[in-house]
């Protein structure tokens, strides 16, 4: 390549440079000023959806705490990072009626994630809700709406067994209209895996959280 | 969605303004004529609400990409154009997902991956290469406008179609009586290219029409 050829490739290669540091501050700014609009009506949103969400879940609930629980196995009220956290949930005389426990797990398509209410005076699931899950519309789908289905899930068994650590009777899926105890769940026909996925994602969160729950219940009552 | 190369006709400089817009809303329809953008054609338009957004965010990011990419027309040296135009596109498409999840986490959990996709929707990127890059600011408005609103109405039909059918509903509303056997097919891919062929073969009839009746 001659002189001339170098200068003017020098001349291209600077504006270059100066269209991509330019474009990539206009976008730099773009960006942090939706960002810092938008940020707190998102959290805004978020809070509310999961304050609906455990309304649905436990209808009596006046007011909620937040548990996180440590890497060191107890729970704490403040922040932490990781996703192992519970609601506890209190009536309006401030007594503690239950908790509100996030899960997941994979469906048939992709994560399903919900929240499910847990009574400790019934040590029983008593009430669930689907917040995200991208099941096949019109079959997979029903777990969210499916009247029968969500029934199971207002009264449904999960005591611990005598030594505390595990629960009693595992929960236990079966055919349409053949539930005949309390830990076992009606699927639903066409959606097998996506109600069989919701079963699974309860028994592993129940088995995980509720020995922890019943053993440090002391701590989640209000004001302690 | 990657497509093979498509040859998109570029608009004269003499041409109104109007025709400007009204070329991408009719004869030079993005999904029905164009056919790009398919991706979120075919993957969004389960229910009529879930349509009109993602025309919508589609149409913002559009206007948006068109405008800068216009005004920024010299500055911009063509060797490093696409890259550049990705770019831009990319930070739209960020910031429509932020305002997405601050109108609604209910439709933006819906939409899922496919406002994120919005970048990689050949649309906008043909639209800034063929159209933007070469014309003036208020042009590249008039042919923003018109593209987006005609991909909005297009995906809009196609949801309208699809949830009427599929749920017996429209925007969530019961439409039809109560014992109608919901078509779950159409809610489900299938159903999208079943609605968008038939789609297809009413606009190609209706074109060759107006061609011969013009001879």
């Amino acid at each position: 390549m001659n002189a001339s050829g170098d200068s003017s490739d020098k001349s291209l290669y600077s504006r270059m440079y100066r269209a991509f540091v330019g474009v990539a501050a206009i976008c730099g700014i773009v960006i942090i000023v939706v960002y810092q609009i938008t940020a707190p009506i998102i959290a805004d949103n978020q809070n509310r959806a999961l304050e609906t969400a455990i309304y649905k879940v436990l209808p009596e609930v006046a007011s909620k705490k937040e548990f996180y629980l440590n890497t060191a196995g107890s729970f704490v009220t403040e922040k932490l990072q990781s996703n192992h956290v519970i609601y506890a949930t209190y009536d309006l005389n401030q007594q503690l009626v239950g908790f509100a426990i996030p899960a997941q797990g994979m469906g048939y398509q992709d994560n399903i994630q919900l929240l499910y209410g847990y009574d400790p005076t019934k040590q029983a699931v008593v009430g669930m809700q689907i917040i995200q899950s991208r099941e096949t519309p019109g079959l997979g789908s029903r777990i969210e709406d499916d009247p029968k289905f969500v029934e199971n899930f207002l009264r449904l068994d999960v005591r611990l067994n005598e030594t505390m650590n595990s629960l009693a009777n595992a929960i236990v899926l079966v055919k349409p209209g053949k539930k005949t105890k309390a830990w076992e769940i009606d699927s639903i026909s066409g959606a097998t895996i996506s109600s069989k996925a919701v079963g699974n994602i309860i028994q592993q969160s129940a088995s995980f959280w509720l020995p922890k729950i019943t053993q440090h219940y002391k701590e989640f009552e209000f004001g302690s | 969605m990657a497509a093979k190369p498509i040859k998109i006709p570029v608009v004269s400089e003499t041409e109104q303004e109007t025709n400007t817009f009204l070329n991408g809303l009719w004869q030079q329809n993005p999904v029905f004529v164009q056919v790009l953008g398919m991706c979120p054609t075919l993957a969004v338009t389960n229910s009529a609400i879930n349509a009109l957004v993602m025309g919508l965010a589609t149409m913002s990011v559009l206007l948006m990409s068109n405008i800068l990419v216009s005004s920024l027309r010299y500055f911009i040296p063509r060797q490093v154009r696409i890259a550049t135009y990705i770019l831009i596109i990319a930070t739209f498409v960020t910031a429509i997902d932020y305002v997405i999840q601050a109108v609604s986490l209910e439709i933006h959990n819906a939409l899922g991956a496919f406002i994120s996709l919005i970048v990689v929707n050949c649309l906008i990127l043909g639209r800034a290469e063929a159209f933007a890059s070469r014309n003036t600011v208020n042009k590249s408005i008039q042919d923003a406008l018109g593209m987006g609103l005609g991909f909005t109405l297009a995906l809009l039909l196609l949801g309208i179609i699809r949830e009427l059918l599929g749920q017996g509903s429209l925007f969530g509303i019961a439409i039809f009586p109560e014992n109608y056997e919901n078509w779950i097919i159409m809610l489900l891919p299938g159903g999208g290219f079943f609605t968008l062929g038939l789609l297809l073969l009413v606009f190609n009839w209706l074109q060759q029409r107006d061609t011969e009746n013009s001879q």
